[in-house]
């Protein structure tokens, strides 16, 4: 039975009730318990920091070169807190309440309430570090809006806040790292998790330089090792990022929950070929300004600026007048695909949609004029000066696409499609983020927990640093507590040699098969299994088809994969290989969910579960669960956590 | 926007190590298409590379948006290639003409042992950041955020300072492999910030002393840092970085 321990009382103060009866640890004793934290991204680097900055000993370890590149480093847009700095109705409640709405109903009430509470403090610790966020004239913070919410609450550094905030997190750690708590180990791997006595007591990591395994040991692990989104092969994950840390863990026992929900962002830069290696977000804040639309005719190949206003489609300020261009992802994504699909898409391949800027620019143009008292202007005046206020806000992303496709999109609009971005599923946790197997946590886009079926914008980063800034500080000791006793255990032990030894086998087994195809290419066509079948769309035939698929293409992997270059030593193409042999199994358990879940809801949408109009149909009676997956060899058992819902009343979500 | 194939040759540094002495070899590539990015132009060539039987190309390369700082690699002689203000991850390969000869190196500098081929070892620089690159603030010691109202120039100024991505360009680029600009845009950052007033003096004093530990050069202001940085960290921190040195060493602290 799986228990979520959420802690008795009223909503409002579970949180406050937890922190008050919480087991802590006295500082001598922390001294003495060591912590393993895999991932260095916001959740990994604010919780190595803030343990550090508590006298536990931390050791540390990413794959890249340096923990400040974590693909954290690549979120543009911002992130939400309940400030009500705008003095416009935001509240603690009503981020908590935007939050599970825009999760459609499968996300824990507790949590999520929980994250809407810690969010002002994230901003207090993250200015106090020295983070630049943009500021009104006044000095004060400034707010911009974002998808699914009416408020603004988004706190942001110009379209690089995910950089600036893990900046921050980044040198919060190295000064733990100078300070002797924390110790990093960069350019390692997590390859396997090490169970003593059912208790999650160290991992086996591999040096990337030298191709050496490692044994390390700790009195607990927090898996910090972001989502999954490469098993679609593109998507705008970071090329290294990877499921195989949590893969490891769930098949040693952590369920993994939701693994079909994965969100797909409305404004990426469109593929433009088979070289494609990866995609490119363009951040949801351009839709705060920008107007999206179709030529209203289907295969309209004048050029946009051809086209004039009553032959175009504003389709979502259409089909969503409350919300317009801001609806929640996956309402947008699903619209534009609706489009496509329909034959109104653009550009070359008529799998894109416009993002247009014209309106914006002439309105802050306007504004400008007012503002300075210019009068009658002519006409490019107000255009030129419309240009520079939008340069000021989202340059750095016009910048980006221009250099990306090589057109100007302060003079044609741009051209966008969905891509998958962020996956809402991951390693089940309960409450105090731990897993299913004790003594393992998992923090930030690698849990399943607070986003439910869709996450709403500038949330990833909120909760990415509430879990290891504001959360994991008191959970873990709570656990820590009744493991003072525990000396170091010895990495002579032999749960530690038996783990090296079924890593090193793999890796023996994977070099060993020198077959004919690249790791990339078996990449590539899992990719488009799962995108094709378990993508914007899904429908129950094509997900039985594709669990035939992956399965088979697993078979062939493992007996036709080639990698060159030696095991002692950096070899990209095995790591890449370990990597892929675990989304492929990943991909089979995420079709299974898909297809087990007879609903539509957030970014997991059934083709044979839609509204007449073609909205997600929940089937709240049925499925208002978390789907945890546990593990069993070649087979899966699935677990239901029935979700509770005490404050919110589901309903259909509407964004009309 | 006219796309184009082109066939180029490349010669590029392998090197099995950082024992290893390390060569050019050259390469021809065919088909490649004015609209892959550089990498992915080198993409295809590694997967032909494995499939003919030979090892890949290493290089470090992650984001690729231009953000996280991984990629590196010195492209006909300019680290990140050719465009200004731009990555290697986010050049495209519409930057090259069909027969172009491209020669692909690894950032060089004494401070940046080379691992394997393209890639080298940066983590002086996170050595640097140890030294003093932070404020000094425990989780939950923090004010409201907006406790301290920040002048709007001085917020814009720190931001673009802190825009820099840690990728080491600046280094590679300057003839003295100076790390001056990296140095200069974390202190910059800092001083200008209210919160970074505290640490102010000692900061750059320890960052220095620990830059000239790694075996970074000086500076002779020959600006070739800026020219090569992705993004486009100003000079003017170098000025700023001298003045707090200056200033940190004349009171004594």
């Amino acid at each position: 039975m799986l228990d979520s321990k959420i802690p008795g009382g009223t909503l409002d103060s579970k949180w406050t009730k937890y922190k008050g009866n919480v087991k802590l640890v006295n500082p001598a004793n922390k001294r003495k318990l060591e912590v393993i934290i895999v991932g260095t991204g916001l959740a990994g680097s604010s919780a190595a920091a803030s343990l550090g900055e508590m006298g536990y000993k931390v050791k540390a370890f990413c794959f890249q070169d340096s923990p400040r590149r974590a693909h954290s480093i690549a979120a543009q847009g911002g992130i939400n807190a309940a400030k009500n700095y705008q003095n416009d109705g935001d509240s603690v409640y009503r981020l908590f309440y935007d939050t599970i709405k825009g999760g459609d109903y499968r996300a824990r009430e507790a949590n999520v309430h929980r994250l809407a509470e810690v969010s002002t403090n994230i901003i207090d610790q993250c200015v106090a570090q020295g983070v630049p966020f943009a500021r009104e004239y006044g000095g004060l913070l400034s707010n911009r809006s974002f998808g699914g919410t009416q408020v603004q609450r988004t706190f942001y550094a110009a379209g690089q806040t995910g950089q600036q905030l893990l900046i921050g997190a980044y040198q919060a750690l190295e000064r733990q790292v100078a300070l002797g708590t924390v110790t990093m180990y960069s350019r390692h791997e997590m390859v396997e998790l090490v169970i003593i006595d059912g208790k999650a007591r160290g991992i086996i990591a591999r040096n990337l330089v030298t191709g050496e395994l490692e044994r390390h040991f700790g009195h607990a692990v927090l898996l910090c090792t972001g989502g999954y989104g490469n098993v679609f092969y593109l998507s705008t994950n970071a090329m290294g990022s990877n499921v195989t840390a949590a893969w490891k863990a769930h098949k040693q026992g952590a369920y993994f929950a939701n693994p079909c929900f994965t969100q797909i962002h409305p404004t990426c830069i469109p593929v433009s070929g088979d070289h494609q290696s990866k995609l490119t977000l363009m951040s949801e804040s351009l839709r705060n300004d920008g107007r999206i639309w179709v030529p209203a005719k289907q295969g309209d190949n004048r050029p946009a600026n051809e086209i004039p206003e009553e032959e175009r489609d504003y389709y979502l300020e259409r089909r969503y007048p409350a919300f317009g261009n801001l609806v929640p992802r996956d309402v947008a994504s699903r619209a534009a695909k609706e489009r496509c699909d329909a034959g109104y898409g653009v550009g070359s391949s008529k799998q894109a949609v416009y993002l247009d800027y014209a309106a914006a620019i002439q309105r802050y143009g306007k504004a400008e004029v007012s503002k300075r008292n210019l009068g009658n202007v002519a006409p490019d005046v107000i255009t030129a000066l419309g240009k520079e206020v939008v340069k000021e806000k989202y340059g750095n992303l016009f910048d980006m696409y221009a250099k990306i496709t090589g057109e100007n999109p302060y003079e044609v609009p741009m051209r966008i499609y969905p891509a998958v971005h962020y996956t809402m599923g991951g390693l089940w946790v309960d409450y105090e983020l731990k897993t299913t197997i004790d003594g393992l946590y998992a923090l930030g886009e690698a849990n399943f927990s607070e986003h439910g079926a869709n996450r709403l914008g500038a949330s990833a980063l909120m909760q990415g640093l509430a879990d290891g800034y504001f959360v994991i500080p008191y959970t873990l000791g709570n656990y820590l507590a009744d493991d003072i006793r525990t000396q170091s255990i010895s990495t002579d032990h032999e749960a530690f040699v038996a783990a090296e030894k079924k890593a090193s086998d793999r890796i023996n087994t994977l070099m060993s098969i020198k077959g004919n195809q690249t790791v990339e290419s078996f990449h590539k066509r899992l990719g488009k299994i799962i995108w094709d079948k378990c993508g914007m769309a899904r429908n129950a035939e094509g997900l039985k088809q594709a669990i035939k698929e992956v399965q088979a293409l697993k078979a062939e992997f493992w007996s036709d994969v080639r990698i060159p270059g030696e095991i002692n030593g950096m070899n990209p193409e095995l790591d890449k290989a370990g990597r892929v042999a675990d989304f492929i199994e990943l991909g089979e358990l995420m079709c299974l969910d898909a297809l087990e879940r007879n609903e539509s809801c957030g970014g997991h949408f059934r083709e044979e579960f839609q509204t007449p109009d073609g909205e997600a149909l929940r089937d709240d009676e049925n499925y208002m669960y978390v789907a945890a997956w546990e593990n069993k060899g070649n087979s899966w058992e699935l677990h239901k956590e029935i979700l509770n819902y005490e404050i919110v009343k589901p309903s259909q979500r509407s964004y009309k | 926007m006219q796309h184009y194939s082109m066939n180029l040759k490349l010669k590029v540094w392998r090197q099995k190590n950082s024992h290893d002495q390390g060569h050019f070899e050259n390469y021809d590539v065919k088909d490649i298409s004015s609209e892959m990015s550089f990498l992915e132009m080198i993409d295809v060539l590694n997967e032909r590379l494995i499939k003919e039987g030979h090892d890949s190309i290493a290089f470090d390369h992650d984001c690729r948006e231009g953000i996280c700082g991984m990629c590196s690699m010195v492209i006909n002689g300019q680290p990140h290639g050719p465009w200004k203000g731009t990555t290697t991850c986010q050049l495209h390969m519409r930057a090259f003409k069909d027969g172009d000869v491209i020669t692909i190196e690894p950032f060089r500098a004494n401070a940046y042992p080379v691992i394997k081929d393209l890639m080298v070892s940066r983590s002086a620089f996170d050595r640097i950041i140890q030294a003093g690159g932070y404020v000094s603030v425990n989780t939950g010691n923090a004010v409201d955020g907006n406790a301290i109202p920040i002048e709007k120039d001085k917020a814009d100024d720190a931001f673009a300072a802190a825009a820099c991505i840690g990728c080491g360009a600046c280094v590679a680029a300057c003839k003295n492999a100076s790390a001056m600009l990296f140095v200069s845009a974390k202190v910059s950052h800092l001083a200008l910030l209210p919160q970074g007033e505290p640490e102010r003096k000692q900061r750059v004093v320890s960052m220095i002393a620990q830059m000239d530990k790694e075996g970074f050069g000086s500076c002779t202001n020959t600006y070739a840092c800026e020219a090569e940085c992705p993004k486009e960290i100003s000079v003017m921190n170098i000025a700023r970085l001298n003045r707090e040195y200056l200033q940190s060493s004349l009171s004594g602290s």
